[in-house]
């Protein structure tokens, strides 16, 4: 334990600074009330299922804070890269080369942190965009995220009282929760559309849970 | 860097007023700065009294309801829907919320960062007036309701393109002032020889220092605060509004909406320190306006021909599109309609009576019936009505009825000129059937009530919706009284109008499609008006009948009539004449967009939204449909 804990110390002396502004950033270390809580709803659009031979294409994230998402606080990034896999574009709609002005990972690794901070992040089937964004921090020398996770399709799924529980599905896509909650399906398969999408999804289930019992971290967070 | 999100929130914008008059670039500015917010059903965007935020209101999902609270009683003035604008208030005024703005259901609201929406609208006078509209519309002065009023009804502009607004207002020059030392009761005499409605005081230097007006003495000296040889000074309304002399139309009324005051005094360089030049009254603001109620109203009673009602009446048809357009609340739509239509209506009798050879041997009085009567018409229909004329003696019968019949016929024709159809099936004042004796209707419906048939029930949805228009009233309230009279004795009666309510099955069918007509030229349309309007105007009808709610004939006023009568119902009876009302702006748009009654709805032709918003009409519907066959046990009642 010891050693391993020298060893991560030693690491952390080269990590490049906006990685370290990051991890500052969960110093404090309290969770506060959930109403003034920052969320991050976030997507990516990658051009595989893969996670180590796939490569994000663009992340779009919004921000919620007590039921309110800033337009001028949003996130949408394009990425450059050299992975590219035409079969996928008719989902994303991104090419190789095209009009929008993209930048490079680690540019948007600088940007994305800066912008999710100590956020709990929000993500519909949120173990694929967690392992597609650790995979590339990785890549690029850097650790894991260290943010708190919502999985929006787990979450629906347990918000659902439990004599519903044997009607439900093992997996909700987006489109199905949109449909279920009546959220408007505007830019789909775009990721800030998705990430949009995501944040209404996210702020109707909370408002369908049980005030007193499940508006809790641990009901939230918890598988 | 792109911002998809703010496209997106522009691109809806684009779709409503006043953002549709903005362009695309500084559209796009806008909507990167809004704020989306996401509401429960019963989450507050402002409370009245509040703080003014930096925010005005759009509702992008769900119903905003705006509400006061009067004296402890809640009050609501207006749902807002899918694209309507509110919470403008510190636009133009920047003072606390007089209103509070709650989620009527689960929605999601853009707040538009007041600042930076100035900005970019800096020069753009028609988003402006629109939004002067919107203000007005939502307006609630507890303290001046009664002039608020009668600002709602005036200072609605005619159409949007209309440059009218824009001209430099006529006010009238050299106006009436007196001095600081002036006795108010020499102000008084003054005024009333003049026969003006306002006095300026001004100083030695004849600038403007206060202004009395009818309403100050009505107020100050009449009430007795102050007495009669008071002078001016103690009672006048200081300082003075004033304003340059090149003031449009638009600003003058922004500025006595913001004031809340129906004078503008004119100086020579628009402030106080220089000469009262003239005054700009709330009246002169009208008549520049020409395209309003009140301007249409006193025409029709000026009117000496059926030509010049029917071009009145054309006007006020230009009006609606225009308040239709700028979505107006449609409660107050239909009032300014029916008071139309009904003004139109009694001048066509006045000529066609002066007209006619002799006088009327005995007294009569005309009814509108089914939706003029309900006051529910907005465009042009069929015109139903009915005649009651004053019991005879038998000998005088067939002369008196034969002159009613003749009159009838001339008031009919004059109608149809003007724009009114007749009627198809006949229910005309000119049909015998329908010229009757105060007796002869007595019995007609005594027959209807204690013999219902299918017929019965058929006519007693047009002939149960009468209202007064012209002549005798007192021959209506012995009608009036017959009817209720009469109600008490049967319950079967109820059980037939019952059955007809629920007849048309709500409008949705199993999998949320849209119930349409299934053969015929209509196929594939949605006929709004018997499967969503009339399932409510029945229920509605039926409701106030069993409650004998006397004298309230418009569908939607009788759901809010019933809500206070049966408080425990009171979220059912909202939501049906909501329901109803929005329905009714939805049939008058089709109309005028297709130039017809606006019956029929092609389902294609309608946006995602609007058809979200139709549906979620049907839901009370439904529910007042079950509500009605469990209070009547029409369940086996075949």
């Amino acid at each position: 334990m010891v050693f391993n804990w020298f060893k991560r110390k030693k690491n952390e002396v080269n990590y490049p600074d906006f990685w370290l502004e990051y991890l500052n950033t969960f110093k404090s270390k309290k969770r506060g009330i959930i109403q003034e809580t920052r969320f991050v709803a976030f997507d990516t659009e990658t051009t595989g299922f893969d996670s180590k031979t796939d490569r994000i294409l663009s992340i779009g994230a919004v921000s919620i804070t007590g039921k309110t998402i800033q337009v001028n606080q949003s996130l949408e990034i394009y990425i450059e890269q050299d992975v590219f896999k035409p079969e996928t574009v008719k989902i994303h709609g991104l090419l190789k080369k095209g009009s929008l002005q993209k930048i490079t990972e680690i540019e948007a690794i600088k940007l994305f942190l800066d912008y999710i901070k100590d956020a709990v992040l929000v993500a519909h089937h949120a173990g694929f965009d967690k392992k597609m964004v650790n995979e590339m921090l990785i890549r690029n020398g850097l650790d894991k995220l260290k943010n708190r996770f919502i999985d929006t399709g787990i979450l629906y799924n347990k918000s659902k009282h439990i004599i519903y529980r044997d009607n439900l599905k093992e997996h909700y896509s987006l489109d199905d929760l949109s449909d279920e909650l009546n959220v408007t399906k505007e830019d789909r398969h775009t990721a800030s559309g998705d990430a949009l999408i995501t944040a209404m999804v996210f702020l109707k289930i909370l408002a369908r849970l049980d005030k007193r019992k499940n508006l809790k971290w641990g009901y939230l967070l918890g598988r | 860097m792109k911002n998809s999100i703010a496209e997106r929130v522009a691109d809806f914008f684009n779709k409503y007023p006043p953002f549709n008059m903005i362009n695309t670039s500084d559209l796009l500015k806008i909507a990167s700065e809004v704020n989306i917010m996401y509401l429960e059903k019963g989450d507050t965007v402002f409370n009245q009294g509040d703080h003014f935020n930096e925010h005005f209101y759009m509702v992008r999902d769900g119903a905003i309801t705006l509400h006061y609270n009067l004296n402890g009683v809640e009050k609501n003035l207006n749902i807002n829907d899918v694209g309507d604008v509110f919470g403008v208030r510190p636009l133009i005024a920047k003072e606390n919320y007089k209103l509070t703005a709650t989620a009527n259901e689960e929605s999601i609201v853009y707040a538009v960062p007041i600042a930076i929406f100035q900005s970019v609208t800096d020069n753009n006078a028609k988003v402006y007036k629109y939004l002067i509209t919107a203000f007005a519309t939502n307006a609630y002065d507890p303290y001046t309701a009664e002039e608020n009023a009668e600002v709602f009804v005036d200072y609605i502009p005619t159409t949007s393109n209309d440059i009218v607004n824009f001209q430099t207002a006529e006010y009238t020059k050299n106006p009436v002032t007196c001095k600081e030392n002036t006795i108010i009761r020499d102000a008084a005499i003054k005024m009333s020889t003049l026969k003006i409605g306002c006095i300026i005081v001004t100083n030695s230097k004849k600038h403007p220092v206060g202004m009395i007006t009818n309403s100050d003495i009505k107020n100050k000296i009449a009430t007795g605060k102050f007495p009669i040889e008071t002078v001016v000074t103690d009672i006048m309304t200081s300082p003075v509004i004033t304003s340059k002399p090149d003031i449009t139309v638009a600003d003058g009324q922004l500025q006595m909406i913001k004031n809340s005051i129906g004078h503008l005094c004119i100086t020579k360089d628009g402030t106080t320190n220089s000469e009262a030049i003239g005054i700009l009254t709330h009246h002169d603001v009208l008549v520049t306006l020409g395209n309003n109620p009140s301007v249409i109203l006193k025409e029709i009673k000026r009117a000496n021909r059926t030509k010049k009602l029917r071009t009145a009446r054309l006007k006020a048809n230009t009006l609606l599109k225009s308040y239709l357009e700028q979505n107006i609340p449609i409660s107050h739509i239909v009032k300014i309609m029916a008071q139309i239509n009904d003004a139109v209506t009694h001048k066509a009798i006045e000529i066609a009576v002066s007209k006619m050879a002799t006088e009327p041997p005995v007294s009569f009085a005309w009814l509108a019936l089914g939706s003029q009567g309900r006051r529910e018409q907005l465009l042009f229909t069929d015109q139903d009505n009915a005649l009651i004329f004053e019991d005879v003696p038998e000998a005088d019968y067939e002369k008196t009825k034969t002159y009613f019949l003749e009159l009838a016929k001339r008031v009919t024709e004059r109608l149809n000129k003007i724009g009114f159809e007749y009627c198809e099936a006949d229910m005309m004042a000119s049909n015998p059937e329908w010229c009757k004796s105060v007796s002869e209707w007595q019995e007609q419906f005594k027959n209807w009530i204690l013999e219902p048939d299918e017929k019965a029930v058929l006519l007693s949805s047009i002939f149960f919706d009468y209202s007064y228009i012209y002549g005798n009233d007192t021959l209506v309230d012995t009608l009036t009284d017959t009817i209720f009279e009469t109600i008490d004795q049967t319950s079967l009666f109820f059980k037939y109008l019952g059955r007809d309510a629920i007849k048309s099955p709500s409008p949705v069918g199993f999998f949320k499609q849209f119930l349409v007509e299934q053969n015929g030229e209509q196929k594939d349309l949605f006929n709004i008006k018997n499967r969503a309007l009339m399932p409510l105007i029945d229920s509605a009808r039926l409701l106030v009948l069993i409650n004998k709610v006397k004298g309230i004939n418009n569908t939607a006023e009788r759901y809010e009539k019933m809500a206070e009568l049966e408080p425990e119902n009171k979220e059912l009876y909202h939501s049906c004449s909501y329901a109803f009302k929005a329905l009714s702006k939805f049939k008058a748009r089709q109309g005028l967009l297709h130039k017809n009654s606006g019956k029929f709805i092609e389902l294609e032709s309608l946006t995602k939204e609007e058809k979200l918003k139709l549906r979620r009409c049907f839901k009370p519907i439904n529910e007042i449909q079950e509500t009605l066959k469990f209070k009547f046990d029409l369940k086996n009642f075949g």
